[in-house]
């Protein structure tokens, strides 16, 4: 795409506090010190700006991700893989009987561009949208400076596994990435690899474990192999979620280490469905019609796996294939 | 300052989650524990613990030797307890069917080129790849998770394995 092509951003001048407002259809954003206040025609919503960054963060990092990304219970996307919903109160049984929900449909690169634009005008220079709450400094106050490093992170994505020849990078102290604090104890050992001559790019192994340790990122799932469309994308996790994820299809979790707890509720309506507590070891299934949370009290090391087949969607719309992975 | 302690699971030291339903049957969930899975399989059964249309995760227990095998996509192999080596060959008569899915047993010692062995320990992953032999050996049992495709030797005890209520 040449640079005449690309999608308008709709922005006003800065505000008293310094920060621009954005506008997307009938949806206008603004922050101030503390909140980001979100308008549409028949109706008004509020979010603490730190919650709200950390969502819009994963959003765009994500690319709209699989499904529904609610920043809260009002607020959200829905990607339909080339345009993208921008939502209130569409998954949110009151406001759709008040009649207060609003949606409206925008193509991918102009949301994204409206998005990129306002997280890098509302991040300041100490937050990090991406970082454990002790690891990162405010989202609150007036607009000081900007944190493009950090909202600018591209999402590792595997082409075939990380460490191969012509694939992502292992992590290492000298590429940056230390050991996380809550990881000290991870063992840093790699695995012996003895190739023969001409077998460079098939011999191939690496230690996950350290690999996570060293992740400077909290919920952030990203591509370390790939089996046609099974991808593996672990991630470190502490904390909250910092969205609520509605599932348009399947999606596993394998706790790798500690322990994580999984708020789930209807996706549609937000309605308690079950708390899923995830230890070790631990496999667990998300059914595509419901919308997860979760909660890690200490650093923990999540695989979560996913099928990219571009016609599941279609086909659990239609009907043809279950919400549940195995009937039993 | 707290101390963090990464818990990790194994074969005899593991601690089990699980579903607390509000309005939902836990099946839903399909919810297991891979260590708990290996601890009661045979060696080298491929227990699935996850799947999502055709592709799955298996759980193998690993331990004595493994008979070669072979598979016509790439698969991955993550050590989650134990040590496992890997011994990887370039066959040269023995091939895998190019529309099968996951990997299938090679009658005997099959004859090739050796491409190089891989010696994994807890969380180490290794590219199994595809239309090459591999065989795994662990002195010592232990869990191998396998990124693959469902195949005719994937084994599936979902009602077994899983959280019924
Ligand atoms: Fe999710």
């Amino acid at each position: 795409m040449s640079t005449s092509q690309l999608p308008e951003v709709k922005s006003t001048e800065p505000n008293e506090q310094g920060y621009r407002s954005y506008s997307l259809g009938e949806f206008t954003f603004r922050r101030d010190e503390h909140f980001a206040h979100i308008d549409w025609p028949t109706g008004r919503h509020v979010m603490a700006v730190e919650p709200f960054l950390k969502a819009l963060m994963r959003d765009i990092a994500w690319n709209f991700f699989y499904g529904t990304v609610n920043f809260d219970s009002v607020i959200g996307t829905v990607n339909h893989y080339g345009d993208v919903d921008l939502f209130a109160g569409r998954f949110n049984e009151d406001y759709r009987k008040a009649e207060i929900d609003h949606l409206e449909n925008f193509p991918h690169d102009e949301i994204k561009a409206t998005f990129e634009a306002m997280l890098g005008d509302w991040v300041n220079e100490s937050f990090d949208p991406f970082a454990a709450p002790q690891e990162t400094g405010s989202a609150y106050g007036d607009k000081s400076g900007n944190n493009m490093a950090a909202v600018t992170r591209t999402r590792v994505t595997a082409k075939r596994m990380i460490g191969m020849p012509d694939d992502e990078l292992l992590r290492s102290d000298e590429s940056g990435y230390t050991v996380n604090r809550m990881f000290a104890d991870v063992d840093q050992s790699e695995p012996e690899v003895k190739v023969e001559p001409g077998y460079e790019k098939e011999v191939s192994a690496f230690s996950l474990f350290k690999y996570l340790s060293r992740s400077d990122v909290t919920w952030n799932p990203s591509v370390v192999s790939v089996c046609k469309d099974s991808l593996y994308c672990p991630t470190t996790e502490e904390f909250i979620l910092p969205i609520i994820h509605g599932n348009d299809r399947v999606e596993w979790f394998i706790q790798l280490s500690d322990e994580i707890i999984w708020e789930v509720a209807d996706r549609e309506t937000g309605r308690p469905r079950a708390n899923v507590v995830m230890k070790a070891g631990d496999c667990a299934a998300m059914p595509a019609d419901i919308r997860h949370q979760g909660f890690s009290p200490k650093r923990s090391m999540l695989l979560v796996w996913e099928n990219n087949s571009a016609a599941l969607p279609g086909m659990i719309a239609r009907g043809e294939t279950p919400n549940v992975p195995v009937e039993f | 300052m707290t101390e963090y302690k990464t818990v990790f699971g194994s074969l005899t030291n593991y601690e089990k989650g699980g579903v607390e339903a509000i309005n939902d049957s836990p099946q839903n969930y399909v919810f297991s524990n891979l260590f708990e899975v290996a601890s009661r399989a045979k060696p080298w059964e491929k227990v699935a613990v996850a799947k999502n249309m055709e592709y799955v995760i298996e759980a193998i227990r690993a331990e004595g030797v493994s008979p070669w095998r072979i598979a016509a996509h790439d698969e991955f192999a993550l050590v989650m307890d134990g040590q496992v080596t890997i011994d990887l060959l370039d066959p040269d008569s023995v091939t895998a069917n190019p529309t099968s899915t996951g990997s299938v047993a090679v009658d005997g010692e099959p004859s090739g080129r050796k491409m190089g062995q891989i010696v994994a320990k807890r969380g180490h992953m290794s590219l199994l790849p595809a239309n090459r032999c591999y065989r795994m050996s662990a002195r010592d049992a232990s869990v191998v998770l396998l990124q693959t495709i469902l195949g005719p030797d994937t084994l599936q005890r979902w009602p077994d394995i899983c959280q019924r209520h």
